[in-house]
């Protein structure tokens, strides 16, 4: 199965902990991450301010941010190609990509989050 | 001297800047020496004078101190140590990636709690049984680390991901991303510091109201993370015998008794020590052995016999020039207890004695100040913004919304990164954003401002733009975010306040470049509680005088495009008249009006 690569700009405190606002997007994010992965899919994150070396080594993210810069992110590569750019995957996505075969039994549960990976 | 009874293997000394924290732990380490004891004394103070004091060059080393057998000494810059751990990130992709996203990524790494976290991944080897340390009996800081930091290193939940495996999910911690060592060593230091027996925190402070205050509010959130074993040093107590000729030395005394007596309940309990104000430099070994000395006072290197009167700008000049603009924002800014809202209190009273419309708003814990001045003059309108409130409000709006998805680890991470200092920073001025854009109608003066990192952290992620455009709903005015209007001169006037001591004086100027690394240029520096502006007759006042002349000519000299002096005042400055006493230091009508 093809590993979902996920490119995040640079959050920690500008997503929302110490700004003005929370962004509701990386909210649901990591719920639809948390339970993609609970059904097998093999989803790594990266952030920019943390692991900007993850960036400057792949030559499709290293381009893209050169060509449209860090307001452009998030950068999804799905199998090391360019899946979705600007905008984070919806749970639907997701599982497309991973083969997951979306079911009622798969919604998500509430407190779903694992570790510090809602932030 | 009681904190150095049975003395412990680790001594902490914490407290604001320029209370004298180095100094006593350099005596303190110079006596333990003396009885025989090998030591290591560790200095993170950014002005640190610990070389200069014992005539050695020291550095980021271990470094055998020659006058003093047993004792070694070893200084720490917390600034070159977030650098080095900014440059463990960023360096491998400076000119890699675009030069906007380095310079970002920089930003991000370049606040107060990353300084601080770099300072204690540097000492954190030192509080470990180690080849390294088993050499001394007792190892002494100059500083300590904040709960914030202490607590966000004990959660489970910040250890979770990439900082054990290398790699892993995007977390909120971004101070810590860069740490280099294990989480069973920081584990370690965390529970040595909370070891009563090993570890003693000795709180440093002024006899001064405010400064108790923050102390006491250390106390608590200390004691609460295990640092239970604090005792309470209050330096710079003025003596009795020197307020008998001099009325200034006479007020101090007396105010200095109150707030003595007047002690939080919280520190009433902890051991105490007072020591008296010196007139004597601390450098050299001499004055050190001393200080902690209170009966035997040595005889003054010098007299001083004539006292240079500073011919310093009053704040009276500062504002007659802001008056000019007839309206804009004044922001004041400055560490905890220099007076900022005093001095913006007296801004705004003098701005609007002159008859200009001028809204005066702070953040002022004690609201007394703001009470006396409401109605008392036409043109003056007070208001009062409650930073816990703000805080408050704020931390449940994030934890309701963000909060509500993440499990019991990830919501304490949360909250814990909810209780850093830029935490209530942006929700107060998130609050006062609200009054900024008064300021094109009349003046609005401010005692505080938030700091450069804070403006580029919401400036790149357009968190600002996006804040203002909400506020503003559908209409299509035209507007300019906080951010461009702190950033021209005519609508702004961020003015530094400071006093005329060395700690003090380079907080500020770390201040200023922060601010000009968000492209603004403050203003003016306020020197503030000046007893080189006063005449004093006693013998110590003079000598503090003295001292401060050299602090003065820098600020005057290098720091500030412009400034002002403002005198340490015999009474509180509080109603009209005695703020206006602030600005204008010899107006005989106010003075005859006071008696």
């Amino acid at each position: 199965m093809s590993i979902i690569q996920i490119f995040d700009p640079a959050l920690c405190c500008s997503s929302g902990v110490c700004g003005v606002e929370v962004d509701q997007a990386l909210v649901s994010l990591s719920a639809d991450i948390d339970w993609a992965k609970q059904n097998g899919a093999q989803i790594e994150r990266f952030n920019l301010a943390q692991q900007p070396l993850a960036f400057a080594e792949n030559a499709s993210v290293k381009a893209y941010l050169e060509r449209s810069g860090e307001e452009a992110l998030p950068l999804v590569l799905v199998g090391g190609e360019v899946a979705l750019a600007g905008r984070y995957p919806n749970r639907s996505e997701l599982a497309r990509w991973a083969n997951i075969t979306e079911t009622d039994n798969t919604k998500p549960q509430q407190g779903c989050c694992s570790g510090s990976s809602c932030c | 001297m009681r904190f150095l009874e049975n003395p412990p293997r680790f001594f902490f000394f914490t407290g604001k800047g320029g209370v004298g924290k180095t100094s006593i732990a350099c005596a303190t380490a110079v006596q333990l020496a003396t009885e025989g004891k090998r030591v290591l004394l560790v200095s993170t103070d950014p002005a640190s004078n610990v070389g200069q004091v014992f005539g050695e060059v020291i550095g980021n080393y271990i470094t055998a101190i020659s006058a003093v057998p047993n004792l070694a000494a070893l200084e720490i810059d917390p600034q070159a140590a977030a650098q080095a751990y900014r440059d463990r990130i960023v360096g491998p992709v400076r000119g890699v990636l675009p030069e906007s996203i380095v310079k970002g990524i920089e930003e991000q790494l370049s606040g107060a709690c990353t300084t601080e976290i770099a300072a204690f991944d540097e000492f954190t080897a030192l509080l470990i049984d180690s080849a390294l340390t088993e050499n001394y009996d007792h190892i002494i800081f100059d500083t300590a680390p904040t709960g914030h930091t202490i607590r966000l290193l004990q959660l489970p939940g910040a250890w979770s991901g990439f900082l054990e495996e290398g790699k892993g999910d995007a977390s909120c911690l971004g101070p810590l991303s860069g740490l280099e060592k294990q989480r069973t060593q920081y584990k370690r230091a965390v529970d040595a510091l909370a070891d009563p027996l090993r570890t003693r925190l000795v709180l440093v402070a002024r006899a001064q109201q405010a400064t108790l205050r923050e102390v006491a509010r250390t106390h608590d959130e200390l004691a609460a993370i295990g640092l239970s074993q604090q005792f309470l040093v209050i330096n710079g107590v003025i003596p009795e015998e020197e307020t008998v000729h001099d009325e200034l030395a006479a007020a101090i005394h007396q105010r200095e008794q109150v707030a003595l007596s007047a002690i939080p309940s919280a520190l009433k309990a902890l051991p105490q020590d007072l020591i008296r104000l010196k007139s004597f430099n601390l450098v050299g070994l001499d004055a050190l052995r001393h200080l902690l000395i209170n009966d035997a006072l040595p005889t003054p290197q010098r007299s001083v016999e004539v006292l240079p009167q500073p011919n310093a700008p009053t704040l009276s000049s500062l504002v007659e020039e802001i008056s000019e603009d007839e309206n804009g924002l004044v922001m004041l800014m400055g560490k905890g207890g220099v007076g900022k809202t005093t001095l913006a209190a007296a801004i705004a009273v003098e701005l609007a004695s002159q008859g200009f419309p001028v809204h005066l708003t702070t953040s002022d814990p004690a609201a007394h100040l703001s009470e006396t001045l409401e109605g008392s003059l036409p043109n003056l309108t007070v208001s009062r913004i409650d930073p816990h409130e703000e805080t408050e409000r704020y931390r449940n709006h994030v934890l309701e919304t963000k909060g509500a998805h993440l499990d019991a680890e990830g919501r304490a991470l949360l909250e814990e990164d909810l209780r850093s200092p830029c935490t209530e920073e942006i929700a107060v001025f998130q609050a006062f954003s609200r009054i900024i854009r008064e300021a094109g109608k009349k003046f609005v003066v401010m005692d505080t401002a938030p700091t450069g990192h804070t403006l580029l952290l919401l400036d790149a992620t357009g968190a600002y733009h996006r804040e203002v455009t909400r506020q503003m709903g559908e209409s299509r005015v035209h507007f300019t975010t906080p951010m461009m209007q702190l950033q021209d001169p005519k609508q702004t006037k961020v003015i530094i306040v400071t006093l005329a001591e060395t700690t003090p004086v380079l907080e500020a100027r770390n201040l200023q470049s922060d601010l000009r690394r968000a492209g603004i240029e403050p203003w003016a520096w306020i020197i503030n509680n000046s007893v080189a502006a006063t005449s004093p007759s006693s013998h110590l006042l003079r000598q503090r005088a003295f001292n401060e002349i050299r602090e003065i000519d820098a600020v005057a000299n290098h720091h500030a495009r412009r400034y002002a002096l403002v005198a340490l005042q015999k009474q509180e400055p509080v109603g009209v008249d005695r703020l206006r006493l602030l600005s204008n230091r010899a107006d005989n009508e106010i003075l005859k009006r006071l008696g």
